[in-house]
């Protein structure tokens, strides 16, 4: 029985203009109703809602990708300053509630900063983004551990842990709404207002052709270096979340910047700049922690994750770049 | 030695190698105040060695970035080639040539496979070799949770330990593979072909360059580079290691020595010899880092900022270069 529902699961999407959200809507679809088959309560509230709330880091981190993509770059930096955001949280902090506050607000701007230093070096000195992040990505990893002697000091408070693990309790009809994911819909909010504005789409045309927007009167080196914060900003938030989530550890962060790049170019935004929306990132980061959950319940062994994680990828890219070539000269 | 590095160049190639020569005058300089001898034999050897491992790696990325390509699971390459030919070799020297010969054939199947992806399924090189890396790491991290195998005792002996006074005899394997790079590149149709590619594919299509038959080749080059410094890494640690590539940076590192040699990331620019430069330099500022004794992690957030720098001032240079 379970054969014949698969079988009439590969619907052919209608052809749609690259970029567009159909075909990452279709993947998220497909995994769902994999899901649903096999357990069947994963879509009621609560557990849908707990699902999302873990779901809010690699999202924010895919929102904040999105800025620095579509404006023909990349930040590779963004996992190893979640593990730095966490480690300094936790060691300024030292378990003390009063101080919550205070270290929050440094974080967002510990992340700018870092952002802004990403940004000032790509677009000033100019250096490609992608080894001026792989240089942050050595710098940051080495500080952290450097200042912290090797292992973890101090500890969070509970009033921080409770963004990334707390929630709304007899909320209703949905019973229970994680703090999480009230943060992720904030910043999606943001991030969607953000790429309607004229800096969206300042951002968008100086991805797609840096020289044209330049004529046209873009102050290009501001808009890219905006993206860069943007992305650490988002960095720091999802620090936040993951802190208060899993805890202390130099493993926080790890892997989580291809993630959010996979995630991006899932979601139909092009690398190299000028296409795709924050919607799609956004999906993207969702149908890749679907995925994983998917895996989960399949039994697949953790090691075999990265297998299935990397054979999708290609498919869906693959799929998604055959179906785009009659298209491209859109740009 | 210096055979290899003198050769001339595509671009500015010499930059690296002026800041190569600054770093080691520096270095030595600040290590004797220290108390330490920088060029010392066992020093030297050390530095030489960290320069084979990365440098063949290195050199095949070249090829692929000239193309206009990029290769992020090299490293992955490496720890796979690694394992392949310590298990066939089982300690039995016997077994060192196809051993050696499956490791390079495993290692070019996986460049084909990127090839394929990049050019057939039109997939973003970056992500193509991510998503490949991905698959091999499951791979790995599924079937091996330590060094499996045994290499045979004469590659431990001979690629792995033997030298030719200071130069292991791995360094001068890493020549040998520059030099034959370096005339592929300049000397070659291939090597045109694939500058043409790398610089605006458009205009090499129409120039009548088989664009994809190319970016494969280039490919299974970097593949068989990274497969052979999986060798050499069975030869010097005595067995298959599953996360030595990764554990070596080897993905980044190598990208980082290609764009210090002044090859543009973007394609169509650069060459071998600057590569060359480049490894040689990270492994001269880890030496000396080393010889002062400083902390591990001090030592990644220097090679941070120096990888940053030296492509700034690179860019700067261009950017003057432009102007005037």
């Amino acid at each position: 029985m379970r054969i014949a529902e698969r079988r009439r699961l590969p619907v052919r999407p209608p052809r749609v203009r690259p970029g567009g959200l159909v075909p990452i809507l279709v993947i998220l679809a497909v995994l769902l109703v994999l899901l649903t088959i096999r357990q069947p309560d994963f879509l009621s509230p609560p557990s849908l809602m707990s699902f999302l709330g873990r779901s809010a880091p690699i999202i924010l981190l895919a929102a904040g990708q999105y800025f620095v993509i579509v404006a023909g770059e990349f930040d590779l930096s963004v996992g190893s300053l979640v593990t730095a955001q966490v480690v300094v949280a936790a060691r300024l902090i030292d378990s003390e509630p009063s101080r919550t506050w205070p270290v929050i607000l440094l974080l967002l701007a510990f992340g700018a900063a870092v952002g802004l230093v990403n940004g000032l070096v790509t677009t000033r000195l100019r250096v490609s983004s992608f080894i001026t992040t792989l240089g942050m990505y050595l710098i940051l990893v080495g500080a952290v551990y450097l200042w912290s002697d090797g292992a973890p000091k101090g500890g969070l408070s509970e009033e921080f842990r409770r963004f990334g693990r707390r929630a709304f309790e007899d909320v209703f009809l949905v019973g229970r709404v994680p703090y999480a994911l009230l943060v992720l819909l904030a910043v999606a909010g943001l991030a969607v207002l953000l790429t309607r504005s004229d800096f969206g789409r300042t951002l968008v045309a100086v991805g797609g052709n840096p020289r044209t927007a330049e004529l046209s009167g873009v102050r290009v080196h501001y808009a890219k270096t905006m993206a860069f914060v943007l992305s650490g900003l988002a960095a720091a938030v999802a620090a936040i979340l993951i802190g208060g989530y899993s805890g202390i550890s130099f493993q926080a962060g790890a892997g989580l910047e291809f993630g959010a790049i996979t995630a991006v170019v899932l979601g139909g935004v092009a690398l190299g700049g000028g296409r795709g929306s924050v919607v799609g990132a956004m999906l993207g980061a969702l149908t890749l922690e679907t995925l994983f959950t998917l895996m989960n319940f399949y039994g697949v062994s953790g090691a075999l994750r990265s297998t299935v994680q990397g054979a999708i990828i290609l498919l869906a890219v693959a799929v998604s770049a055959l179906r785009s070539v009659p298209g491209k000269g859109i740009q | 030695m210096t055979t290899a590095l003198t050769l001339p160049a595509r671009r500015t190639a010499p930059g690296v190698f002026v800041a190569l020569a600054l770093t080691l005058a520096v270095g030595w300089l600040v290590v004797t105040i220290d108390g330490g001898q920088l060029f010392s034999q066992p020093t030297t050897v050390s530095l030489l060695h960290v320069a084979a491992g990365l440098g063949l790696v290195a050199v095949g990325q070249t090829v692929v970035i000239i193309g206009g390509s990029l290769d992020l699971s090299v490293a992955y390459v490496v720890s796979l080639s690694t394992l392949v030919a310590a298990e066939a070799m089982q300690g039995r020297n016997g077994a060192l040539v196809p051993g050696i010969g499956l490791a390079l054939v495993v290692s070019a199947a996986i460049g084909l496979l990127n090839g394929l992806l990049v050019t057939k399924a039109r997939i973003n090189a970056f992500i193509a070799t991510v998503g490949v890396g991905l698959l091999l790491k499951g791979y790995l991290d599924n079937g091996y949770d330590g060094p499996a195998g045994r290499t045979a005792p004469a590659l431990v002996q001979g690629l792995g330990y033997q030298r030719v006074g200071p130069v292991p005899v791995s360094f001068l394997l890493l020549l040998a593979v520059a030099a034959a790079a370096w005339l592929l590149l300049t000397r070659t149709r291939f090597g045109h072909h694939l500058l043409a590619v790398g610089g605006d594919p458009q205009v090499a299509r129409l120039s009548g360059v088989r664009n994809d038959r190319v970016l494969v080749t280039a490919h299974v080059l970097c593949s068989l580079c990274a497969g052979l410094a999986g060798v050499y890494l069975a030869s010097r640690l005595g067995s298959g290691a599953p996360r030595v590539g990764t554990e070596g940076l080897y993905d980044l590192e190598s990208i980082a020595a290609v764009v210090l040699g002044g090859t543009a990331l973007a394609g169509g620019l650069g060459g071998v010899a600057g590569t060359v430069g480049g490894v040689l330099l990270l492994a001269s500022i880890d030496a000396i880092l080393n010889q002062l004794e400083v902390d591990a992690f001090v030592k990644q957030v220097i090679r941070g900022v120096i990888i940053i720098a030296a492509v700034a001032g690179y860019a700067r240079r261009a950017l003057r270069k432009a102007a005037s």
